[in-house]
């Protein structure tokens, strides 16, 4: 099987918040660590064809606001759709928007039980961080007279060839605070009615932070 | 209110009776044997009760021909029947530990004088 084969594009996507992690039992009892999401209700803002834009994608509007909050363009671009002022804009590249229309509504009934999804959100910020935290370096011993250099790297390249560092060379700086997608999380329950959405495991960001699902693009097997 | 709670609330039970550490129990586990089901008990006193909300559990401790056994438990798990209260304990710390390191009489618990 080749990668071509396993990778999809997406069809069903929405956004949301991330409101934190809890527990749920399944059918037999057995606990499943979730994190729930507060979904939608999302509106279709634009539909980018390829023959106008040169690409096919929906934009999404999440998260109703103050009009005042936004400026004319914004505004005037969320009109267009006729939907409320929104805080986010997001976009969902689709292979086909015959499925959407403008102005239509998404709630967190968009997934199943069931349903694999990949979550991008923005990681928490770590700050200036070294290469333990960063790369999962194991740093040095604790002891054998080991002086004041316990959490260092170690080496960052040979001598006079070739007498510098590699470009990419892992080291310590800034960690978290980027974007990042879980890919292959499996939805535990979409709610509509409550606009939750019930994912296994964790997903990236903090909590109250924007978080964007969408169905698996490399789901393979479980798709 | 904790911004889970829209969905803890349905996993939470209202039959949990009222216990604490050093409390004697009979915990009803309901065990799935194949396509049987049926319940086994758990005696004994509770060292332990932590977290809050449908994350807290309990833990009980026993001792089984002269083996210490100790289960914890989900205070809201659907495995458990039921808890019974058999006698009230008194103590004075909310983690009983140093039962552990005690046998016969030493490690009984006080019942409590009402």
């Amino acid at each position: 099987m080749t990668i071509e084969d396993t990778h999809t594009m997406a069809s069903k996507g929405i956004l949301g918040r991330k409101i934190g992690m809890t527990q749920v039992y399944d059918d037999q009892n057995r606990i499943i660590p979730v994190t729930v999401i507060e979904a939608g209700p999302c509106r279709v803002v634009q539909l980018k064809t390829p023959e106008r834009d040169g690409y096919s994608a929906v934009q999404l509007a999440f998260g109703e606001t103050k009009p005042r909050r936004l400026n004319k363009p914004e505004l005037g671009h969320l009109n267009r759709a006729a939907v409320p002022p929104s805080q986010y804009l997001a976009e969902l590249r689709v292979d086909d928007t015959t499925n959407f229309q403008l102005g239509q509504t998404l709630s967190a009934d968009v997934f199943a039980s069931g349903d694999r999804v990949d979550v991008t959100g923005i990681s928490k910020g770590k700050g200036f961080a070294g290469v333990m935290k960063r790369h999962n370096f194991h740093g040095q011993g604790a002891s054998h007279g080991n002086h004041k250099k316990h959490r260092a790297p170690g080496a960052i390249g040979a001598c006079a060839t070739p007498a510098r560092v590699f470009k990419g060379m892992k080291m310590a700086g800034q960690h978290g605070g980027e974007r990042v997608t879980t890919l292959n999380l499996e939805v535990i329950e979409g709610d509509a009615e409550r606009g939750l959405l019930l994912i296994r495991g964790s997903v990236p960001g903090p909590n109250g932070g924007l978080v964007f699902v969408r169905n698996a693009v490399k789901a393979g097997a479980h798709a | 209110m904790n911004r889970t709670d829209l969905v803890d609330r349905a996993a939470l039970r209202d039959d949990v009776p009222d216990f604490g550490p050093g409390d004697t129990l009979k915990v009803h586990v309901r065990v799935v044997e194949g396509t049987r089901e049926r319940v086994q008990m758990f005696q004994g006193v509770v060292i332990r009760r932590q977290g809050s909300g449908a994350r807290e559990t309990f833990t009980v401790r026993k001792v089984s021909f002269g083996v210490g056994v100790e289960r914890t438990f989900p205070v809201h798990s659907p495995i458990i029947a039921t808890i019974e209260v058999l006698t009230r304990g008194d103590v004075r710390r909310a983690k009983l530990y140093y039962l552990r390191d005690r046998i016969g009489k030493a490690a009984k618990v006080k019942e409590k004088r009402t």
